[in-house]
């Protein structure tokens, strides 16, 4: 695509009338113009605020202003019990929720030194419940961002893909989104008898839609006008600035928390990770496509290997006993007062526990002062360092290629704002 | 199992620069005296040996009750070497201020604006050091240990035609 000349800045204009009409050369004054793409905007996912100053359809300087989802996660978890802070860490990536759930679980394990002593039927339900947030994840934010760019159908099928997914989460955990199911030491809920078929059928379906959405854009001549070679981000930008996830592997970074610092069982699945080359808008859509497909073949195997067992580790220092036995015995039931009441009493110490968010690394530093509530409870955001990126890939685009920038960039509001 | 960086950092800092290494729950961390915080960081970037050369997490711990109050804390990963690191700096409440690693590595600016916003540590050099998280107008600085969880903020007046 040629660079279109700068705007004119003079013009001829015609005075005086019939023989006294000359030509003049008139000066048109242009000047940037702020723009507001306001906190609510119809196109764009999320609450951000983008002040943009721009010449023409030109961008001259962008400043992008988070914070509108700001809800203090880190004042309220130093004010919550261990395992009260579990709502909260469903409402930071609100589209892949369990992700949150379990990196957060995992970081509180590894200051209690239980992380070895999980169930293993608990480690593979975190996957397989970890893996499905994910691809709603990825399918949310492909399906937006084909919507703003005009491909409706596209976003029905991913959506109508979404869905079935919400619905097997919702029989687990008792809701689409707000799930809250993981705990510390395992799952608070064992899967139903047909939970691995239903969820067999439904990734039957799941496939047929990414790949109906798949053939609709992929080779869509607009679809690849529209992301091809815009916003590029190079490997070493990627590694300055912090990026991890889709955002980074497209850029070349092969960087992914679950093939480089397996946790839970990753190491026994076969999976690839895919990493574009390019690091434009397209390989973002890419990277995100194809680690749909690949998550999938995770679900699959690790549904072929789940094994039977206890899904809560069987300490009354950190998990509540089963409730037969907080009401037939009295140490259960000082047990399980004493977790409601103080929480969980973790050891003093800090950690730094990552994960593989739906966006990146999802990391919690965590502090702890020996008693039931965290001293500190610091979420590492992925789509933080993600989002700070567009200040500098912004400047030197049109206005119109914000939307798909901003979309395949895949800012979720309440894990960059928290 | 990242053992290699704080020899690394023994070996090239003397002990008034790093006062202190350990290593817990598998995480490897260091103390680093404040005034020498863009000097250890930029070393643990260039060298060879640790190459840690992505910037991961920077923010601030309120330890209240402990001279000096606020731990400045950074986490770096190399990508090739694929171990990490974290660094802390004590900070005193008086004059909470400490170099700027924006010059070292550009996805530090918006984690040292939330730090400043959230804690009201001072980041010299930053070339935008504005609230990120809260709006302009907000006053204190609501992760301190001293802030309450509940309270009310001065009431604003957007005036006509004023432009933010």
């Amino acid at each position: 695509m040629d660079e279109p000349s700068p705007p004119p800045t003079s013009r001829r204009v015609v005075l005086g009338l019939g023989e006294a009409a000359h030509f003049v050369e008139d000066e048109m004054p242009t000047e940037a113009m702020p723009l507001n793409m306001g906190p609510s905007h119809p196109a764009m996912h999320g609450t951000v605020r983008m002040v943009l100053e721009v010449e023409g359809e030109k961008i001259r300087s962008a400043d992008v202003q988070v914070g509108y989802l700001h809800r203090g996660f880190e004042k309220e978890a130093e004010h919550a019990t261990w395992t009260q802070i579990f709502p909260y860490t469903d409402r930071l990536n609100y589209v892949s929720p369990m992700l949150c759930n379990v990196g957060y679980a995992l970081a509180v394990e590894q200051l209690l030194d239980i992380d070895g002593k999980i169930p293993e039927r608990a480690q593979f339900i975190r996957v397989i419940v970890g893996e499905i947030s994910r691809i709603t994840d990825h399918l949310t934010c492909l399906a937006a961002s084909a919507m703003e760019l005009g491909a409706f159908t596209v976003f029905f099928y991913l959506i109508k893909a979404r869905e079935w997914l919400w619905e097997l989460l919702e029989e687990v955990s008792g809701a689409r989104l707000t799930h809250s199911y993981v705990r510390i030491g395992g799952v608070a809920a064992d899967l139903s008898e047909d939970f691995c078929p239903k969820l067999r059928e439904v990734l039957r379906r799941v496939r047929g839609a990414i790949g109906d959405a798949d053939k609709l854009l992929t080779s869509n001549r607009i679809f690849r006008d529209r992301m091809d070679g815009i916003a590029v981000i190079t490997r070493d930008e990627a590694i300055a600035w912090g990026l991890t996830g889709p955002v980074g592997r497209s850029a070349g970074l092969a960087y992914d928390v679950r093939k480089d610092h397996p946790y839970l069982v990753y190491d026994r699945f076969d999976f690839e990770v895919p990493v574009g080359s390019k690091g434009d808008n397209f390989d973002r859509f890419a990277v995100r496509l194809e680690e749909m497909r690949q998550s999938m073949r995770i679900l699959e195997q690790a549904m072929d290997r789940l094994p039977a067992g206890p899904i809560l580790i069987d300490d009354a220092r950190v998990a509540l006993p089963p409730k037969r036995e907080v009401y037939n015995t009295i140490e259960s039931m000082i047990a399980h007062f004493k977790l409601i009441m103080d929480g969980i009493v973790v050891p003093p110490g800090e950690i730094y526990s990552f994960t593989e968010g739906g966006n990146g690394e999802l990391g919690f530093y965590i502090v702890s002062d020996g008693t039931g509530r965290p001293w500190k409870c610091r979420v590492r955001p992925p789509c933080f360092a993600n989002t700070a990126v567009l200040n500098k890939l912004l400047p030197g685009l049109f206005v119109a290629d914000i939307i798909p920038t901003f979309g395949m960039i895949n800012m979720i509001g309440g894990e960059c704002d928290r | 199992m990242a053992k290699i960086i704080l020899d690394r950092l023994s070996e090239h800092f003397v002990a008034g620069e790093i006062l202190e290494t350990g290593s817990q729950h598998g995480n490897e961390w260091a103390r680093v005296e404040p005034t020498h915080w863009r000097a250890v960081a930029r070393f643990l970037r260039d060298d060879p040996v640790t190459a840690l050369d992505m910037f991961i997490d920077l923010t601030c711990v309120d330890r209240l009750g402990r001279v000096p109050r606020f731990d400045v804390v950074l986490h770096l990963y190399s990508v090739g070497k694929k171990h990490r690191v974290r660094l802390l700096a004590g900070v005193p409440e008086e004059s909470p201020a400490i170099e700027s690693l924006v010059e070292l590595w550009p996805g530090a600016n918006w984690f040292e604006r939330e730090a400043f916003d959230l804690y009201g540590v001072r980041f010299v050099d930053h070339p935008d050091l504005r609230r990120i998280l809260m709006y302009p107008e907000f006053v204190g600085h609501p992760l301190r240990k001293d802030f309450p969880k509940e309270g009310r903020q001065p009431l604003l007046r957007r005036l006509p035609g004023s432009v933010d």
